[in-house]
């Protein structure tokens, strides 16, 4: 009578995800994170099959109960974690076994393995060996879902292909990765205003040059597009030479002097075009403070996170990407500029107004960014 | 530690919460009862042969045994225990005689028709005395549409094996291209002569029976011959299928409810009682549209589509996606040629009004002069 109470009850919990459970060909849910030199994992293996290899129904009455499975969670980790090796380069791995759950899946109960593994050697690829109830069930798969840097990665694990290599990262393309870069340098140039500012203020006298005292337009396009190319290829030059050196580790500045820099070096080229003091030239003063801007691009690209692998992609790709972002304002900006360079509204109003006004802006940043003081907070 | 919950989307649901159940007593799982006297010779000839993995007798009987299983429940884990048991044989140049028959009959359950007609191609060449080599070959180019061939697998069965079973097959085959009315007659004539036929093969004429008197429209004969069929108490996931097709189609839902709840674990046998559920509109039928969802998506996650023809008729009445359920019945088109894989693209064409899809199974049925009326009526009901 008391066991059949205690049918009763565990059937009114559970009869509903048994009555529609399916047939299907026996699969395992392997998913994987590696993450800070570990790999941390989840098994989901289902009861039938751990039952048919290592005989869980202890009493023999066709039922898995949770105190039958609890008692041999070591007898199922140590079988499960048998089966299933990992290694890094030639170095076998230690698997720990964790805490045993139980989950459903579309053809009943699984046994939820977690478990820890330690690679002494994470720096080299990571391999693992699946070869969990393939002695018995030929049709068996290992559906694995692996984690890392943000990444998933997947396999169907077979007996004509136990095993998985693990992509490191920076291995997964390099191609893609170039591109990513890219497009985050691209990203940046576009969402960093001072890199912009600092650039027109550097163009709008591009197709004027001081004479007697006063910005007169240009006669032919030829000076005004070499100045350009001058002025840019400087600021390029620059701002890729302090890049790179901050993320190879060779220089390294605090960031809030690096940004009250940027934002002297954009007031200074606003003021510049109200009172010039360099009348030629002014390459020099691009490079004098592209060499500062690399230093904050230096830190959002740290900051995005780099694969310690290899640098040189990421960096020429993020490089690139930069130098596609400022061609891309340059080409939009020479035409219009050098057609609109006799007029009032250029000379005027965009040069000195926008000169003007780019420099009360950079004022702002460079006392917020100095003094930290949020007078932003007041305008805004 | 947060593990992602994702292996692509549309599977989450895969994926509950684990937990730790709250009393020893709790039941996880139900196996087949271990007392189960079949279940018992299994692991005793499983115990024996874990003690000689070589010996080709006991691994052909234990294999025979667990691929049967897989047929009669539906249930593929047999079938891989028994592509296991058969290990150390499987990928020798030349297997085994026996090896090769049950190879094709494992192949041919996981939709690989070419390796499954090679493997019998090699066992007739070896010995062209071999029935189960021929009935194989038969049954699977019956699969494919190739009824003529079918037909010509079925003719040495006359000399090889027992009348019943020769008749069947020829029959089956015949009645698909052009005689349906005279392999009917001829079948049931053959059955009524020979009570004293094995259960099995009762069963396996009894279905075919039925399901020939289904396409000629007879549907009072069709009912009595499922009807005797099932009254042989031999479990068989086909003829549960069949049957509850045939009172689908004559609008008698509550039966198929009352003929399936007994057992939903084969996927084909849960889409029948889903779709007499929508019939009744029952308030089960939300969970096992969600059941057959997640039953298709982790045969995906395995990268196996076996079901299509199920698949493609879930998608079509219980998704209620034409243009997708179209699809899918094109691809299962290009693998298996049955009348009811006609019947799945043909209304997935005319839902999805895409006239010019089901145009090559109406060139299909031309040439083989398919006798099948539902199939008919779907035709009429085209533009």
């Amino acid at each position: 009578m008391k066991r059949g109470i205690a049918y009763l009850i565990p059937c009114l919990l559970l009869c509903a995800p048994a009555a529609v459970l399916a047939h299907k060909p026996s699969d395992s849910y392997l998913r994987l994170v590696i993450q800070d030199q570990r790999i941390h994992g989840q098994w989901d293996i289902a009861l039938r099959d751990l039952d048919y290899a290592l005989g869980l129904d202890k009493n023999n009455d066709g039922l898995i109960t949770w105190g039958e499975l609890r008692t041999r969670h070591e007898a199922i980790a140590a079988y499960a974690l048998g089966h299933l090796q990992f290694s890094a380069g030639e170095v076998f791995c230690a698997s720990r076994p964790g805490e045993q759950l139980v989950d459903y899946h579309s053809d009943g109960a699984y046994g939820v393995l977690r478990f820890s593994v330690n690679c002494p050697a994470v720096s080299e690829p990571i391999e693992l060996r699946y070869g969990l109830f393939f002695e018995f069930d030929s049709l068996h798969r290992g559906l694995l879902s692996l984690e890392y840097q943000g990444r998933i990665q997947t396999a169907v694990l077979s007996p004509e292909q136990p095993t998985f290599r693990v992509a490191p990262p920076s291995a997964l393309s390099p191609w893609r990765e170039f591109l990513q870069f890219g497009r985050e340098g691209v990203w940046h140039i576009w969402i960093g205003y001072d890199h912009i500012l600092f650039l027109l203020s550097l163009l709008l006298p591009a197709v004027l040059c001081w004479k007697r005292g006063r910005w007169q337009a240009v006669t032919t396009f030829r000076p005004a597009f070499w100045e350009v190319v001058k002025i840019v290829t400087a600021f390029t030059l620059a701002h890729s030479l302090t890049l790179s050196l901050a993320v190879l580790g060779m220089v390294s500045s605090p960031s809030r002097w690096v940004e009250s820099a940027i934002a002297a070096s954009v007031l200074v080229a606003a003021l510049h075009n109200l009172y010039p003091f360099i009348h030629h030239r002014l390459w020099l003063v691009a490079f004098a403070f592209g060499l500062v801007h690399g230093l904050g691009f230096a830190t959002i690209l740290l900051d995005l996170g780099l694969p310690g692998a290899s640098l040189w992609l990421p960096l020429a790709g993020f490089n690139l990407g930069v130098e596609f972002g400022q061609l891309a304002i340059v080409s939009a900006f020479l035409p219009l500029a050098f057609m609109a360079r006799y007029t009032w509204l250029y000379q005027r109003l965009i040069m000195k107004g926008g000169s003007v006004l780019i420099a009360l802006v950079a004022s702002i940043w460079l006392l917020e960014r100095s003094l930290e003081l949020e007078l932003e907070s007041w305008f805004g | 530690m947060a593990l992602p919950l994702l292996l692509g989307t549309g599977r989450v649901a895969l994926y509950a919460e684990p937990f730790i159940p709250s009393s020893d007593d709790q039941v996880l799982e139900r196996l087949r009862a271990p007392s189960d006297p079949q279940m018992r010779k299994l692991s005793r000839l499983r115990r024996t042969l874990a003690q000689e993995p070589h010996n080709l007798p006991l691994a052909l009987e234990l294999a025979r045994q667990y691929s049967e299983l897989g047929r009669s429940e539906a249930d593929p884990r047999y079938d891989g225990y028994a592509m296991a048991v058969l290990r150390p044989w499987w990928n020798k140049p030349s297997p085994p005689l026996e090896v090769l028959v049950l190879r094709a009959t494992l192949r041919q359950r996981r939709h690989d028709f070419d390796g499954a007609l090679s493997d019998l191609a090699q066992v007739i060449a070896r010995q062209p005395n071999h029935p189960q080599a021929w009935l194989s070959q038969a049954v699977i180019l019956q699969v494919r549409g190739d009824h003529e061939a079918a037909r010509r697998s079925c003719l040495p069965l006359l000399r090889q094996t027992s009348a019943l079973i020769a008749t069947t097959c020829v029959a089956s085959a015949a009645s698909l291209s052009g005689q349906a009315k005279d392999s009917y007659q001829m079948l049931r004539t053959v059955l009524e002569e020979r009570p004293s036929a094995t259960a099995q093969e009762q069963l396996w004429a009894l279905t075919v029976l039925a399901e020939m008197a289904v396409r000629l429209g007879h549907t009072q004969a069709a009912e009595a011959h499922f009807r005797k069929a099932l009254s042989l108490n031999l479990r068989d996931t086909y003829l549960l299928g069949a049957f509850a097709d045939f009172l689908l189609d004559e609008g008698r839902p509550e039966e198929v409810e009352a003929l399936l709840k007994a057992d939903l674990r084969p996927d084909g046998l849960l889409l029948r009682l889903a779709l007499a559920e929508q019939q009744l509109t029952s308030s089960q039928l939300a969970s096992h549209v969600q059941n057959l969802r997640a039953r298709f998506a982790a045969n995906q996650m395995r990268g196996e589509r076996l079901h299509l023809r199920d698949e493609a008729r879930f998608t079509l009445h219980l998704l209620g996606q034409p243009e997708k359920a179209l699809q899918l019945a094109q691809r299962n088109w290009a693998v298996q040629k049955e009348p009811w894989d006609a019947r799945v693209l043909l209304e997935a064409a005319l839902e999805a009004h895409d006239s010019p899809a089901a145009q090559p199974v109406l060139d299909w049925l031309q040439s083989t002069r398919l006798e099948d009326q539902r199939l008919q009526d779907l035709i009429a009901a085209f533009p």
